[in-house]
């Protein structure tokens, strides 16, 4: 007998096993309905590729998968395509999702499949690639992706493959019945995975002892090919055996450290189900499309197990078996320690029904009201994961997370025990399930607003800096001007003359800068030349680019395009306008060449039609002018161009009356403002009159 | 149509709380019976008037809270707490004692904190102290037992037992007092000398006449409980250990200034009661195994103490009321290592150490 460890705890619930093995394995008629959930696995869902109306056969790719942890979906029967819509889903949330309707034709005709008669020597990523193809997933009730499971991480060897026979669970006989009918494609299944796990010391298939008639089929078929790799290990019946961490330290007596796989210990674990779907996937090319659902309670007349495909609503499976809707107490997918019920019987069979469950009202009272929590710690004593159920319990009520998640809350497999023996019929698991949920968005919470704090506290950083940089370049400049200002009082003490500003000086240096942007006349007209040559071709580029644009990008360019044709106009009246002057004044410098010795110096500054030049005379004039005046007659001077700008004012205030003008108002205050100025310069000039 | 929709698992074991306390109660009966064999009817008067105090006194509460009093009461609690708190009152008390002691057990020790479950302390212990340190007097009269009676007299008949009970007349003629009493009060003579001279020993077989009976009917009582596994052996077995190696060490080779052989302290006063039935109660005692160990070896070194150095004769109700203070405290470091993990955590803990 091989040695097995055991785990803490546990409890043993009546088996109810012996109902649905009475019959043998069965069938229900097909469904002319079948309804494809895009997610029966673990992961993300399968995303769909045929479309309303198309044709498919059975076992034909309808769905694939969307990245690696998600799973492919094919037709478990030919037909057509009704529709994809949202239907409810075997979940325990009782929600709805997007699945695939097939309308079934019954013929029921397969599609072209691919088997491969010999895969010992065919390539292990080929056989992964088939069996992904296959979109098995865990049909122990997990549903996690098959092909992910057959290929840890590089750097894990694994050393032993573990098939999971034990259905410790009361009412299921799936893997019962498939383990005694079909010995030989379990074991087949086996050495297909001893062989893509790279042979693993250890292969084995562990069974509870409650399932005399399996463990001998298996041996017999392992005599009959004489296997000696395999190894059928049974062990004394526990409720939960079955759980894949539990199995594992039945097995190998190692335990999976938390948070880890069983490939870190180098184990790898998969249910017969799934072993054998793989082996069909591989050997015959049949994608997962039917599973075997043991079908029992005593709300139906007839329990026992049936192979169905997937798609298959609850309610046509339970018309089959004679259900009395009057006599269920209620509808369970699943066990009765971790099944969920379901609302409605009108959701399908998926790739993790392992069972349907309808038990009348003696075979499942309804539950008491719960007591209160005496601390018995029965919990505790039955808890698989050697937890404190009670204080856990005490937590969820306070909900105090910090307290919960020191008690290793996260370790909780979920499984039921401690609300099976606790006196009070607490429904401990459901506050389990609860804090679970509080914890996670707890998390996300807590990431999010991690998140936002780093991008504030960045900001912060990110301001200062560019304030830092602000001051630093203000006071390099203040430095800067300071030593300049050092260095002109260095010169002025060192003897170098520097004339007052004044404000003529002012007006002779700008005289001087106009002076010396006086080009000759050749440089000029080259210059204006080269301005009138750039619009254009600035004209030119923008009309592409306005060609090229569309949409309001289109408007701004052509405005662009519209400035670019008045520069170009402008830029080619200043050329002609030149010419036209250089002609002139040669002409007139031509017709004044007799006198040129003469008039040329008095002519030449009247020769040049220079705008800023003729400013510079009239600004020298007014200069002149305002340096000679007394402040009289500056004052005199204010007065009267102040009149002026009255009676100007006034006329226009008068126009913007008779136009009814919206300005109406800014013109009498303006008007009001100059008015008061005058009379104050008036008033002014009469006090100095006065004076004088 | 709609199934009704219940949260997993749909599976339940048989028994309630009620049934678990029924079994409590039903395992004090063989230690009843040797009280009232040695000691006359007295204390099933005292348990039967205190079960029906406390369940009055808990439905009344009950109907003050607003809280169905049928579904309350059918968890046997108050009746369990008056069952042990009249088996741990002095026979022949007057039944105000009783009703002051249900009172502060059920209502002030229990309701008030919430009810069932949400109490820190044992409440039939909380009531035991406060009679004790209020009624000195009263509760330090205990009856004596049938082998020390003077000749022609027996144990009080019933009759005579109600009238002190409830009418008051006086029972001076059948106290004597108890074996810890007699060992507190010793300065002078010799264990053995002791045991000869003084007739609580001299007519008894082991530690104590009538006491050492009540003992081991506990002790059997509590041994079913062991068996039916109401609760597990950790803390009666680590108190009652903790509580003999105290004694062995203090022993002193049996001079008049020893606290008393380890078989003395087992078989008198309320050690046993207090084991099986006062330290296991689950709602004031730590959680985990090993937490319970802890809690239960303290009380016997406690309760060693206090009858050696303190200045009561008998102290379980002290020593594990000193507990239920720590048994909080005691639970943040006695977690059981989880599955998968390396070592147990505490639950004072924010992040698991790497």
């Amino acid at each position: 007998m091989r040695k097995t460890w055991d785990i803490h705890g546990g409890i043993h619930p009546a088996e109810n096993k012996t109902q649905s093995l009475q019959s043998p394995l069965g069938s229900v008629p097909l469904a002319p309905e079948l309804v494809l959930p895009l997610n029966q696995h673990i992961g993300k869902p399968a995303l769909p590729l045929v479309a309303e109306g198309e044709q498919v056969l059975k076992g034909q790719l309808i769905a694939r998968a969307d990245g690696p942890i998600s799973a492919n979906l094919h037709a478990p029967t030919s037909g057509i395509i009704q529709s994809i819509e949202d239907r409810a889903l075997p979940h325990p949330s009782g929600g709805s999702g997007p699945c695939i309707i097939i309308a079934s034709d019954g013929n029921d005709t397969w599609t072209e499949l691919e088997p491969c008669a010999d895969f010992e020597s065919a390539d292990r990523n080929l056989l992964l690639d088939k069996i992904r193809a296959a979109g098995i997933a865990g049909m122990g009730g997990a549903g996690f992706p098959t092909a992910i499971k057959l290929n840890p991480r590089g750097n894990l060897t694994i050393d032993t493959l573990i098939l999971n026979g034990t259905e410790c669970e009361p009412y299921i006989t799936a893997d019962d019945i498939l383990m005694q009918t079909r010995a030989d494609e379990v074991i087949a299944g086996a050495m297909l995975l001893r062989h893509m796990l790279g042979n693993p010391e250890q292969v084995l298939i562990g069974v509870e002892d409650n399932k005399p008639d399996a463990i001998k089929a298996l041996n017999d078929a392992l005599a009959t090919a004489d296997n000696k790799a395999i190894e059928v290990v049974p062990f004394p019946t526990k409720y939960p055996s079955g759980g894949e961490k539990q199995l594992v330290q039945i097995l190998t007596g190692r335990e999976v450290p938390a948070g880890k796989l069983p490939a870190d210990v180098g184990v790898v674990c998969q249910n017969v189900g799934s072993t054998v779907a793989a082996y069909r996937a591989v050997r015959f090319g049949e994608p997962l499309v039917s599973r075997i659902t043991t079908v029992v309670g005593e709300a139906l007349e007839t329990q026992r197990n049936i192979e169905v495909p997937l798609g298959t609503p609850i309610g046509h499976v339970l018309q089959h078996h004679g259900f009395n809707a009057s006599k269920v107490a209620r509808l369970i997918m699943g066990g009765p320690m971790m099944g969920f019920t379901l609302e409605t019987a009108n959701v399908p069979v998926v790739k993790t029904t392992n069972c349907i469950l309808a038990p009348s009202a003696k075979e499942m009272p309804e539950p008491p009201p719960a007591q209160a929590c005496i601390r018995c710690g029965m919990c505790a004593e039955v808890c698989p994961a050697n937890l404190l159920p009670q204080q856990l319990f005490w937590y969820s009520m306070a909900e105090d997370l910090e307290k919960l998640e020191a008690h290793n809350i996260a370790d909780c497999i979920e499984c039921g025990a401690c609300s099976y023996v606790c006196p009070s019929n607490i429904p401990l698991v459901q506050y389990y399930r609860a804090s679970k949920g509080t914890i996670r968005q707890h998390a996300i919470d807590k990431e999010k607003s991690d998140r936002s704090r780093a991008r504030f506290e960045f900001r912060q950083v990110r301001m200062e800096k560019a304030e830092a940089e602000k001051e630093a370049k203000r006071k390099a400049r203040k430095l800067a001007a300071e030593a300049a200002k050092k260095k002109m009082a260095a010169k002025q003490a060192a003897g170098v003359d520097k004339p007052k500003v004044e404000k003529a000086d002012v007006l002779a240096s700008a005289i001087a800068q106009a002076k010396s942007q006086d080009l000759s006349p050749e440089d000029q007209l080259a210059k204006l030349e080269r301005a009138a040559n750039s619009a254009r071709s600035r004209l030119e580029k923008t009309h592409a680019r306005a060609a090229a644009a569309e949409g309001e990008k289109k408007d701004a360019i052509l405005a662009r395009v519209k400035d670019a044709e008045l520069k170009v106009q402008d830029t080619e009246r200043k050329l002609a306008k030149f010419i036209e002057q250089t002609q002139s004044a040669s002409a007139a410098e031509a017709s004044t060449d007799k006198q040129e010795d003469v008039e040329s110096p008095e002519k030449q500054p009247a020769a040049e039609p220079d705008a800023a030049s003729a400013a510079i005379e009239k600004a020298k004039v007014k200069a002149a002018a305002q340096a000679s005046m007394t402040p009289a007659e500056k004052l005199q001077q204010q007065l009267d161009s102040l009149k002026t700008r009255v009676e100007k004012a006034r006329a226009r205030l008068e126009k913007a009356e008779a136009d009814n003008d919206e300005n109406v108002e800014a013109f009498r205050t303006g008007l009001e403002k100059m008015q008061a100025k005058y009379e104050k310069l008036t008033l002014e000039q009469t006090n100095s009159q006065n004076d004088g | 149509m709609a199934f009704m929709k219940i949260s997993s698992p749909h599976a339940h074991r048989p028994g309630t709380t009620g049934s678990v306390m029924q079994t409590v109660i039903i395992s004090t009966v063989p230690g009843l019976i040797a009280l009232s064999y040695f000691f006359g009817p007295g204390s099933l008067i005292n348990v039967l008037t205190a079960g029906c105090m406390c369940m009055a006194f808990e439905a009344a509460v009950l109907k003050m809270r607003g809280r169905p009093i049928a579904f309350y009461l059918q968890d046997y609690s108050a009746l369990l707490t008056g069952v042990l708190l009249g088996l741990a009152l002095p026979p022949y008390c007057p039944w105000w004692i009783i009703a002051v002691g249900s009172l502060s057990a059920i209502v002030l020790a229990k309701q008030l904190y919430g009810g069932l479950g949400y109490n820190p302390f044992n409440p039939a212990m909380v009531g035991y102290v406060i009679l004790l340190i209020s009624f000195p007097v009263e509760m330090t009269q205990w009856a004596m037992p049938r082998t020390m009676l003077p000749e022609g007299q027996s144990l009080m008949g019933p009759l005579s037992a109600m009238s002190a009970v409830w009418a008051g007349a006086p029972i001076d003629a059948f106290t004597a007092a108890t074996p810890l009493d007699v060992f507190k009060q010793n300065n002078s003579l010799l264990v053995e000398h002791l045991y000869d001279t003084q007739a609580v020993f001299s007519t008894a077989r082991w530690a104590g006449a009538g006491w050492e009976w009540a003992n081991m009917g506990f002790l059997f009582g509590g041994c079913y409980l062991l068996y039916r596994k109401i609760f597990t052996w950790h803390a009666p077995v680590s108190m009652l250990l903790a509580l003999s190696f105290m004694a062995a060490i203090f022993n002193d080779g049996g001079s008049s200034h020893s606290g008393g052989s380890p078989l003395f302290h087992l078989l008198s006063g309320a050690t046993m009661l207090g084991a099986f039935f006062i330290v296991t109660d689950p709602v004031t005692s730590a959680t985990s195994n090993k937490g319970r160990m802890i809690y239960g070896a303290s009380v016997g070194v406690l309760v060693y103490l206090i009858r050696t150095w303190g200045n009561y004769p008998d102290a379980v109700a002290f020593a594990v009321l000193l507990l239920n203070f720590a048994a909080p405290f005691i639970d943040y470091y006695t977690l059981p290592r989880t599955y998968g993990h390396d070592k147990p955590r505490r639950a004072t803990e924010k992040e698991e150490d790497a």
